[in-house]
């Protein structure tokens, strides 16, 4: 039977407290954290995060299917998940789509996804990822948070089956963002809870509950969207739920990370379940989804495995004029850079730009970055073997902390990483302290955005201390 | 190449140099006029008399393409004039081809200039996250890719922080001496070495006093057939070998690349040495003047053109050895970091510091022994390193 093989999460690095923020407006602060996304991350970006760590281990040859999902895609026209296949470095001969309009768009790619592999496709990745842009001293801009995450579907070695969806739609103004607008807005708080929220995740949970028979009192776990954090708990107590079947919402952790929302908190159930268990997942926006899930034994045989990316500790707590700085809403002094931005040579160099892919000599075996078509060593002509280096750990080798390079935040960290296999990439480091960098440190790959000269955006690989 | 090569085959009756500054008033026809006029003079040449030129700069802005940046000002308009580049050798390398345009007998005089007008681009250094690709390179600066090579030589020989700081702080503190006696410099100040350690990090460990400025220059050179040289001047400068060599446009991907030290230096010295016949450089050469775009760049030279043992700079600099008053001194006329890199312009002006030198002229900064003098350049990531060893005598 079909269903969850892997999940995994992105949380930034960056922390934002509610009490930052509230001392910022001299206002009254509410209580937990938000998560930023580093000033190089966006919605792609952290969807790839979280994709990289549902691949690990994997076959990349044996996903047939990549969805993107997200209210944040940085581009209208594009496809992101096109974009994310080629990072992913997944074949080409695969489905690709991207979801949107709506904090649902990562079920609704899920449920897609969930049909296409029960009709015979084989696995397919939903990837998700939000940035919303909150206005400064909103509401929002408390609760809504950063984030990504993922899921490997397929139908052998779940850790939880997918036994039924239900899904409604609704066609409400509650909250939206129009094509020409920068931040996100609301209706009236009781209008958008009552007539969007409470009636559309009632409608879909007591359909699924109806259709299967199924009694509140049978759930293990009821693992619930939640706009601001609390509300999921009202509605579930409404349906008979008691509160010990109520997963977190993670709000006052993570904030509402949007299309990666639900994903977090199932995840963070997963982390907990038991085989055998029931769980009811029902997620929001413009109308809601809600599928069944039953816990396989396989989760215990995986252990962590098959649940990553939960670091709700780790991180670095961000004052409140760089959060406005990284997320873009104040004018910080121009980098002085001068590059010669190409959608043509970013093509042609897609395989070591975008994949990572290195050259390994078949004569020599030394391993290079980028791709050499002569070997460094033994001089031998275009012999050699592209070799993924986007899994590859690393040490720095040497570094430094440079002011003059500018950039959103300085010092910009320069790293040359020796690979395990020898290779060296020439790298910036991110998601890190400056005064923790050392010669000999662990580090490891991640794929952000850089610059958007000649009005693309430029995104290609840097480093960070390993486990960040 | 032939074991001699180059050497007595050319010689040196002429150079110019421009002041080099912040030429805010100057444009590069300006310097380009001042640099070769002097040069002119020095020689007793007629401009008439030029029969080729050869024009070094890198990205000189609105300059455009060619040899016409230098033709136009000079009004060199019926000879040859060939534009070369190459990284921050790229003065060395028009004098290099300007020597061979000469050696191959084509021509009897011919003009070598570079020149560099940094200062109208808007930036205050080099620019950043430059050159091979659209994102592979951002924000790499100059500065980083030796501060690479700095920690990595710190950490190799076991020196700590304060320590590598402290090294390299005594080679700006010594340029900075010699630069304030040259009236031509950019920079003509003393320093100390407390300033050179509380200054504001550049690129970690490298403070403002660890980086060359970015100054605007030009100079010049007369070169002319070694059979002719007399008739010009009773003390011309022969040209006693040049190298050039390169390693990887990209060290910082090629693995193994040790950062601690540079395969283009040494093998362009070792080129220039053979033609010298130089064995031991130490002992035979009397002054060099070297790309001390980084004090720790000059740290790394001394090593690699076999000045000192390797992984032991350190004791040389804390012994004097590079002082004026030293066994062998080194940037002369304050190098690098007091007249900055006006990057076409810089290995000429090396070659005009040792032809002063080797005629006497030098004043308060001439050293006691100059018979035999080395200018060395070193650009890219670093990747192309050129030598050219100069002496006052055939021979």
């Amino acid at each position: 039977m079909i269903g969850i093989k892997k999940i995994a999460v992105h949380l930034p690095y960056y922390r934002l407290s509610r009490k930052t923020i509230g001392t910022a407006w001299g206002a009254k602060a509410g209580k937990g954290e938000r998560r930023v996304a580093n000033f190089d991350e966006d919605s792609v970006t952290m969807a790839i995060e979280a994709g990289l760590k549902c691949l690990q281990q994997e076959n990349r040859d044996k996903i047939k299917g990549l969805y993107f999902a997200s209210t944040t895609a940085p581009y209208w026209e594009k496809q992101c998940a096109a974009i994310c296949a080629g990072v992913l470095d997944l074949p080409p001969g695969i489905r690709t789509g991207d979801f949107a309009g709506s904090t649902r768009s990562g079920t609704n790619a899920l449920i897609a996804a969930a049909d296409a592999v029960k009709a015979g496709l084989g696995d397919i990745l939903i990837i998700t990822g939000d940035c919303r842009p909150a206005l400064p001293r909103s509401a929002q801009e408390g609760i809504m948070g950063d984030g990504g995450a993922a899921v490997l579907l397929g139908n052998s070695d779940v850790i939880c089956h997918i036994k039924d969806s239900y899904s409604a739609w609704n066609d409400i103004t509650d909250v939206w963002r129009m094509d020409k607008d920068n931040f996100v807005k609301t209706w009236e708080d009781r209008f958008i809870v009552q007539m969007g929220y409470e009636k559309d995740i009632t409608h879909s949970i007591t359909a699924i509950m109806e259709r299967n028979n199924l009694q509140a009192g049978r759930v293990d776990k009821l693992v619930m969207y939640s706009p601001e954090g609390t509300s999921h708990q009202r509605v579930a107590k409404k349906l008979g739920f008691k509160p010990e079947q109520i997963q977190d919402s993670l709000v006052d952790r993570t904030g509402n990370t949007g299309s990666a929302q639900a994903f977090m908190m199932l995840a963070s159930a997963l982390a907990a379940a038991k085989p055998g268990e029931t769980i009811l997942w029902a997620n929001f926006g413009s109308g809601s989804d809600t599928l069944l899930l039953t816990v396989s034994s396989e989760i215990e045989r995986r252990g962590n495995s098959s649940v990553t990316g939960l670091t709700l500790e780790a991180g670095k707590e961000l004052s409140y004029q760089k959060y406005l700085a990284f997320r873009g809403f104040v004018q910080t002094p121009q980098e002085l850079i001068r590059l010669f931005p190409s959608a043509s040579v970013m093509w042609r160099t897609r395989k070591w730009s975008a994949a990572l892919h290195g050259s390994k000599c078949n004569v020599c075996g030394l391993i290079t970055f980028p791709i050499q078509r002569v070997c460094y060593s033994c001089k031998s002509r275009d012999n050699f073997e592209e070799f993924p280096l986007s899994d590859k750990k690393g040490k720095v080798f040497s570094y430094s902390l440079d002011n003059l390079a500018g950039g959103p935040n300085p010092p910009t960290i320069q790293t040359i990483v020796e690979t395990e296999v020898g290779a060296r990439i020439y790298c910036l480091m991110t998601d890190c302290e400056p005064e923790e960098i050392k010669i000999g440190a662990p580090v490891e790959m991640t794929y952000r955005r850089f610059h958007e000269e000649a009005g693309f955006y430029n995104y290609y690989w840097k480093c960070r201390p390993m486990g960040t | 190449m032939r074991k001699e090569g180059i050497r007595d085959r050319v010689a040196i009756i002429g150079m110019g140099c421009c002041k080099f500054g912040e030429n805010w008033e100057k444009g590069p026809e300006d310097m380009i006029i001042e640099a070769a006029y002097e040069a002119y003079e020095d020689a007793g040449v007629d401009p008439k008399e030029i029969q080729a030129a050869w024009m070094g700069t890198t990205s000189s802005h609105w300059v455009g393409m060619g040899g016409l940046a230098l033709a136009e000002p000079l009004k060199l308009h019926q000879i040859p004039v060939t534009r070369v580049e190459n990284w921050c050798a790229t003065g060395h390398e028009a004098f290099r081809n300007a020597c061979f345009g000469v050696a191959a007998g084509m021509y009897d005089i011919v003009l070598a200039l570079g020149f560099e007008k940094l200062k109208d681009c808007g930036f205050p250094g080099l620019g950043i996250g430059r050159g091979m690709h659209p994102v592979m390179e951002v924000r790499r600066t100059a500065p980083s890719s030796f501060a690479f090579a700095a920690n990595r030589y710190f950490h190799e020989y076991g020196l700590s922080y304060e320590e590598g700081k402290r090294a390299i702080g005594m080679i700006a503190v010594k340029n900075h001496h010699n630069g304030s006696m040259h009236p031509k410099a950019h920079f003509q100040m003393e320093i100390t070495l407390e300033q050179v350690l509380n200054a504001p990090i550049i690129s970690s460990p490298l403070g403002l006093y660890d980086c060359c400025g970015n100054s605007d220059g030009a100079a010049a050179a007369i070169i002319c057939n070694v059979e002719i040289a007399k008739k010009f001047r009773d003390d011309p400068v022969y040209v006693k070998g040049i190298g050039l060599a390169q390693n990887s446009i990209a060290p910082h991907f090629e693995p193994g690349f040790n950062w601690t030290s540079f395969a283009a230096t040494q093998n362009a010295s070792k080129q220039a040495y053979e033609q010298a016949g130089i064995a031991n450089p130490r002992e035979e050469i009397n002054l060099a003047v070297v790309h001390d775009c980084f004090t720790i760049t000059e740290l790394l030279i001394y090593e690699d053109l076999g000045f000192s043992p390797r992984g032991r700079a350190r004791e040389d600099i804390e012994a004097g050895t590079f002082t004026l008053e030293g066994k062998l001194p080194v940037n002369t006329d304050g190098g690098l970091k007091c007249f900055g890199h006006p990057i076409g312009a810089s290995g000429l002006r090396m070659c005009y510091e040792i032809y002063k030198q080797l005629q006497g002229k030098c004043g308060k900064r001439q050293i006691k022994k100059a018979n035999r003098g080395l200018a060395h350049t070193l650009g890219g990531h670093p990747s192309v390193s050129c030598v050219v060893i100069l002496g006052n005598e055939k021979g």
